[in-house]
C-alpha cells in the first residue's frame, strides 16, 4: 500500500508558449524519468502536430519518482493539460485531479489572459498555487515586473514565486521541492467505496482503451468489475497501473494515486472525461462533481477531392474518431460536392488539428465546408430546430425567431492596443463591455459575442491588431436573438451549397462579397468567363467576375521546345484533375479554403 | 507517311541576345571539331534514317560559317542520306552577317530558302534586343537574298517589346510587307527562364504586355497580315501561298519524325524523342568515342502522346484531324466532348466540321490551354 504522504499531484498551467512542455521534459530529465540519450525533446506532447505547433492537445500524465532533500523518495504525479481555450472543460478534469498547480508565466511576456483564466480554474479547484517566472535567460526577461504583476494581477503572495529557465534547466531542483514541500499530499479513504475521476483515455491498438484516472476513494485492481455512473457502462478490469515513461502495471491503485486502467473498453467515445469510475459491487454514493457533457460547438463538413475516395475517407474518420472522443460526425451529402461527413469539433484549433491529422497521418485530400455554429431557429408552429448545417436551413418564411451562441471574451493587452481591439470587437458584434486595469499600462477587456464571429477569423485579427501581445479567453454563455440568413453562393448561376452560410443580415452582404473576391483569388482563368455570386434567396448581394483567358500560347514552338511544354501543361492538367468541376467551372481546393480563411492583411 | 526533316544545329553565336534559351556559345575556337563531328553524327544515323525532304540548318547563328564550313556540312548531308531534288533546305541569317557573295554561294551549295532574324525594323527595339544589326541592315540582306535569286525566304519579327506599342509594331509590320517576303514568322517576346532577358525582368527593369495589350498585339497582328494576303497557319507563322509555308516546320507540328543533329538537338520517331547533350565538350566526347552524343530520351505514353498532339495540332490552322484522332487514340471527340465544343464554337475558339477541330483566330490565342480542354 502507498502512503499517501509520498505522493503529490500536480499540474502546470501556462498561457500558450510559455513553455508548458519545456518544464515537464526538465522535470521528467532531472528526476531520471528517463536519460538523456533518449531524451526526446517533450515528451509529453507526443503527437507531431503538438510538436510543431507547440501546443498540448490532449492530456497526459506521468509519476515522476523524486529523492527530495529529506531523503524521502516521492511520486509526484505531473497531469499535463491542454494548452487551449477549445479544451478548457479538459482542462479543469485534470485540475480537478491534483491537488496543485505550478502556475508558469513568460518572464518577457508576463501575464496573459490564459494565465489568468488558468488560475481562476485552479482557484476553482482550490488548488495549492505555485507561481513560476520561466524564460529567465531571455534578454527581454523583465523579472521584477512578472513580481509586480504575481501581486498586483494575480493576487498572489509575492514571496511565494520561484525563477527558471526551463530552457537552460535552471531552477528545476528547487521547483522540484517546492511540488514536494508545498504542495499538499491528496486525502482520501482507501476502505471507502472507489470514486474515480477519469480525465483522459486513449486508445491502444491492442488493449482498447487505456483510462487515465485519478483515485479519489478507494482502490480497484484487476478482475474488479467497475461501473462508469454516468455512461452507465459495467467493465471488468484487466489491468491497472501507473506512468512512467510507457505504461508500468501495478498490482493496484489506491485512493491518492494517478494512474490507468485497462478494461475491455472498446471505443474512446465509451469513456466520458469527467465521468466518474466506481466498483460495481460496492459503489460510492455519488458521483464526483463537475462532469459536463462534451458538446461540439464547431461544425464543418468534410469532402474527399475524388469522390472515389469516400470510402477511404469513412475508414480514415472511423480510425481516427478511436483516440479522439470529443470529435463527433455524421453522413452528409453535398450537390456540389457529393458524398462527405458532417462533423462536430470543440472549436477552430480542434478543427485545423483533425483536419491537419485527417491529411497527414491518413494521407487524405479533403475540402472543407465554410465552419458554422449551432443555431436555434423557433418555426412559426413554434418547433424549436438546432441547425449547424447551411443545407438544412429551413425556408426564411418558415422562421419565427432565429438565436445564435454566444460567448464571454476575455482579453488581455498592453493598453496602447485598447482602441484597435475594442474596434474589432465592435465590428464583431460584440457588448456589454467592460474594462479593466489590472496593472499599469494592461487592460483587460471583457466582451459579449457571437460564438459565431470568432470562429470565422477573429482570432487572427485580434493577434493582428494587438501585434501579438494580446490574449484572449472565452467561454460560452447563452443562446441571443440574431436576424439570421442563409448566403448562398453561386458559380455561373449554379448554386454550390458547401459555400453556404447562415449569417447575421447586417453581415451578410460583407460575407457574401468577401467569399465572392476570395474565390475570385484563387478560382484560376479558364476559357469562359465565370460570374461569382451570392445571394439571399433569390437576391443577389454581391457579384464579381473572373475574366477568361484572352492571351496563352507559346509563341514557339519546334523540336527543342515540344517536350517542356508537354509537361508544362501536364503539370497544369494535373492541378486540374485535382479540381471539382461545377457546370463548366474548375474549381481547386484552395478556393474551398480560402473562403473560410481569415483576412488578417 | 511524309519523309522525314533533318535539323542541323550550329551552336555558334557572336554575341549572345539576352532573350535567347536557345543552346550556343560565342567561344568560337571549336567550330570547326563541331562541324567534323556534325558529320560523324550523320554517319552514325545512317541506317536509321535515309531520306529527308526538308533540311533546316538553324542555331545559334549558322551564319557565321563560311561557304566552306557549309559545304562541308551539306556534302556530308548528300553523302550520308538522299535528299530529293525538290527538297527544302533552309538556313538562318542574321541580317548582320553576309555579303551579296556569300548570299550567292549558299544559292550555289544548293540551299534554296532563307530565313532572316530581322526581329524588328527599329533600332530602338533592335537594341532592347541585344541584337547585333541595325534596320537598315535587315533591309541589306532582303536585297542580297533577292538579288541573290532566292524566292523562297522568311523573316522573324518580335513584338511585345517594351516600348513598343501597337502603332510602332504596325510600323514594323508594314516594313515587313513592302518587302513581300514570301514568310513572315511574328513571335510575341516570351522571357523564357534562366535567360538574361529573365533575370532582368525579375529585377523589375521593364514591364511586359499584360494580356490585353498581348492579345491586342496578337489579333492586330494576324488582322493585318490576313489583309495583307498572307495565310495565318500556325500560331505564329504566316505564309504568302500554301508553298510557302514552312515544309520542315510543319513536321514538327504533325508528327512527322525528324533527325536533330548538333549539341542540344532534338530528333523524334515513331514516338520516341530523344536530345543531344547541351554543351559542345559532352557532344564531341561522345562522337570521338563513336557513339551517338544524347542526353537523354522519352517514349511517348498514350497520354503524352494525346496531350501533344492535341497542343501541336490546336497550334495550326488546320486543326485537329479527327479521323487521325479516332483512329490513334480511338476517341471521337465531337461526340463524347460534345457540350464543351459547343461552348468553345459558340464563343468563337474553335469552328468544327466532320473532318476537323480547327482554331480561330481567337482559338491561336489561347491554344494551350484550348488543348487541355479535351
Amino acid at each position: 500500500m502507498t502512503n499517501m504522504d509520498y505522493i503529490r499531484n500536480f499540474s502546470i498551467i501556462a498561457h500558450i508558449d510559455h513553455g508548458k512542455s519545456t518544464l515537464a521534459d526538465r522535470l521528467i530529465q532531472h528526476t531520471g524519468g528517463c536519460d538523456a540519450r533518449n531524451f526526446q525533446d517533450q515528451i509529453l506532447d507526443n503527437m507531431d502536430i503538438e510538436r510543431e505547433r507547440g501546443i498540448t492537445i490532449k492530456s497526459q500524465a506521468i509519476s515522476l519518482p523524486y529523492t527530495a532533500r529529506d531523503g524521502k523518495t516521492y511520486n509526484l504525479n505531473l497531469i499535463d493539460t491542454p494548452g487551449h481555450v477549445d479544451f478548457s472543460y479538459e482542462v479543469s478534469r485534470s485540475l480537478a485531479s491534483c491537488e496543485g498547480v505550478l502556475l508558469l508565466i513568460d518572464a518577457a511576456q508576463g501575464v496573459q489572459a490564459q494565465t489568468l483564466a488558468n488560475l481562476y480554474l485552479a482557484m476553482e479547484h482550490d488548488l495549492e498555487i505555485i507561481p513560476v517566472i520561466n524564460k529567465i535567460d531571455l534578454p527581454s526577461a523583465d523579472v521584477e515586473r512578472v513580481i509586480e504583476q504575481i501581486d498586483s494581477e494575480l493576487g498572489l503572495d509575492t514571496d511565494t514565486h520561484l525563477k527558471c529557465s526551463a530552457k537552460e534547466g535552471t531552477g528545476i531542483e528547487d521547483i522540484l521541492e517546492a511540488i514536494v514541500q508545498r504542495i499538499p499530499p491528496p486525502s482520501g479513504t482507501p476502505e471507502a467505496p472507489l470514486s474515480a475521476l477519469i480525465f483522459d483515455a486513449q486508445y491502444d491498438p491492442f488493449r482498447g482503451t487505456v483510462i487515465h484516472c485519478r483515485i479519489m476513494d478507494g482502490v480497484v485492481q484487476s478482475g474488479d468489475i467497475i461501473r462508469f455512473m454516468y455512461g452507465g457502462a459495467t467493465y471488468k478490469v484487466e489491468e491497472v497501473g501507473h506512468f512512467l515513461l510507457s505504461r508500468q502495471k501495478r498490482e493496484r491503485l489506491s485512493a491518492g494515486e494517478v494512474g490507468y486502467i485497462i478494461a475491455g473498453v472498446k471505443t474512446i467515445s465509451d469513456v466520458r472525461t469527467g465521468d466518474t469510475i466506481t466498483l460495481e459491487n460496492r459503489p460510492c454514493d455519488k458521483p464526483l462533481p463537475g462532469f459536463k457533457e462534451v458538446k461540439p460547438v464547431v461544425f464543418a463538413s468534410i469532402y474527399p477531392i475524388a469522390s472515389d475516395d469516400y470510402e477511404d475517407l469513412a475508414v480514415s474518420l472511423e480510425k481516427y474518431k478511436l483516440n479522439d472522443a470529443s470529435f463527433v460526425y455524421e453522413k452528409d451529402a453535398s450537390v456540389a460536392l457529393g458524398q462527405g461527413f458532417r462533423c462536430g469539433f470543440l472549436g477552430l484549433l480542434h478543427l485545423d488539428i483533425v483536419q491537419e491529422r485527417l491529411e497527414r497521418e491518413y494521407d487524405q485530400s479533403l475540402i472543407l465546408s465554410v465552419p458554422s455554429v449551432r443555431f436555434r431557429l423557433t418555426l412559426k408552429d413554434d418547433t424549436i430546430l438546432y441547425v449547424d448545417n447551411p443545407s438544412h436551413y429551413p425556408p426564411q418564411m418558415d422562421i419565427a425567431k432565429g438565436e445564435e451562441p454566444y460567448i464571454r471574451a476575455a482579453m488581455m493587452m498592453p493598453e496602447r492596443y485598447l482602441g484597435a481591439v475594442m474596434k474589432l470587437c465592435q465590428e464583431k458584434r460584440g457588448m456589454n463591455s467592460s474594462l479593466s486595469y489590472p496593472g499599469p499600462g494592461r487592460a483587460e477587456l471583457i466582451y459579449e459575442m457571437p460564438l459565431s464571429e470568432v470562429i470565422y477569423d477573429f482570432y487572427d485579427r485580434f493577434k493582428s491588431v494587438s501585434q501579438g501581445y494580446g490574449s484572449f479567453d472565452y467561454e460560452l454563455i447563452d443562446f441571443r436573438d440574431s436576424n439570421l440568413v442563409l448566403v448562398d453562393i453561386l458559380v455561373n448561376g449554379e448554386k454550390v451549397d458547401a459555400l453556404s452560410q447562415i449569417v447575421h443580415r447586417d453581415r451578410a452582404r460583407a460575407c457574401g462579397l468577401q467569399s465572392c473576391e476570395r474565390l475570385k483569388e484563387e478560382i484560376p482563368k479558364q476559357m469562359f468567363k465565370i460570374a461569382l455570386q451570392a445571394a439571399i434567396g433569390g437576391e443577389i448581394i454581391a457579384r464579381t467576375t473572373i475574366t477568361a483567358f484572352r492571351k496563352d500560347v507559346t509563341a514557339k514552338c519546334y523540336g527543342g521546345d515540344i517536350s517542356r511544354k508537354r509537361k508544362l501543361l501536364e503539370k497544369q492538367k494535373k492541378g486540374k484533375k485535382r479540381m471539382k468541376m461545377i457546370g463548366n467551372v474548375s474549381i481547386p481546393q484552395s478556393a474551398f479554403l480560402a473562403v473560410l480563411k481569415s483576412d488578417t492583411d | 507517311m511524309n519523309l522525314p526533316g533533318l535539323y542541323i544545329h550550329i551552336p555558334f553565336c557572336k554575341t549572345k541576345c539576352p532573350y535567347c534559351h536557345f543552346y550556343s556559345t560565342t567561344d568560337l575556337t571549336s567550330m570547326d571539331a563541331v562541324i567534323a563531328s556534325l558529320v560523324r553524327e550523320m554517319e552514325l544515323y545512317e541506317g536509321e534514317f535515309d531520306t529527308f525532304d526538308t533540311i533546316y540548318i538553324g542555331g545559334g547563328t549558322p551564319s557565321l560559317l563560311t561557304v566552306q564550313q557549309l559545304d562541308v556540312i551539306l556534302s556530308g548531308i548528300h553523302k550520308h542520306f538522299l535528299v530529293p531534288p525538290d527538297a527544302e533546305i533552309t538556313i538562318e541569317v542574321n541580317p548582320a552577317d553576309g555579303d551579296l557573295a556569300w548570299y550567292r554561294s549558299l544559292k550555289d551549295l544548293g540551299v534554296n530558302r532563307l530565313h532572316l532574324g530581322v526581329q524588328s525594323f527599329s533600332d530602338q527595339a533592335l537594341t532592347f534586343l541585344g541584337r547585333r544589326h541595325r534596320a537598315d541592315d535587315a533591309f541589306a540582306a532582303i536585297v542580297n537574298t533577292v538579288r541573290a535569286g532566292f524566292d523562297n525566304f522568311g523573316l522573324d519579327l518580335i513584338y511585345g517589346i517594351p516600348g513598343q506599342d501597337l502603332q510602332s509594331w504596325r510600323k514594323s509590320l508594314e516594313c515587313a510587307v513592302s518587302l513581300s517576303p514570301p514568310h513572315l514568322s511574328a513571335y510575341q517576346l516570351a522571357i523564357e527562364e534562366e535567360t538574361p532577358l529573365c533575370h532582368s525582368y525579375r529585377r523589375g527593369s521593364f514591364d511586359i504586355p499584360d494580356e490585353d495589350a498581348s492579345l491586342a498585339f496578337f489579333l492586330e497582328t494576324s488582322a493585318y497580315l490576313e489583309r495583307s494576303g498572307y495565310h495565318h497557319y500556325e500560331v505564329s507563322n504566316y505564309a504568302a501561298s500554301t508553298s510557302r509555308k514552312s515544309r520542315h516546320n510543319q513536321k514538327y507540328w504533325d508528327y512527322t519524325p525528324y533527325l536533330g543533329i548538333g549539341p542540344g538537338a532534338h530528333s523524334f520517331k515513331e514516338g520516341k524523342r530523344w536530345w543531344n547533350h547541351r554543351s559542345i565538350e559532352g557532344y564531341l566526347k561522345d562522337l570521338g568515342l563513336g557513339t551517338t552524343p544524347v542526353a537523354g530520351d522519352e517514349t511517348l505514353s498514350r497520354d503524352e502522346l494525346r496531350l501533344e498532339t492535341l497542343f501541336m495540332s490546336l497550334r495550326t490552322a488546320r486543326g485537329i484531324d479527327l479521323a487521325a484522332f479516332r483512329l490513334q487514340f480511338g476517341e471521337d471527340l465531337p461526340k463524347e466532348r460534345h457540350s464543351i465544343i459547343h461552348s468553345l464554337v459558340a464563343s468563337g475558339f474553335i469552328v468544327v466540321n466532320d473532318e476537323r477541330i480547327s482554331p480561330t483566330t481567337r482559338g491561336f490565342a489561347v491554344a494551350d490551354q484550348l488543348a487541355l480542354i479535351f
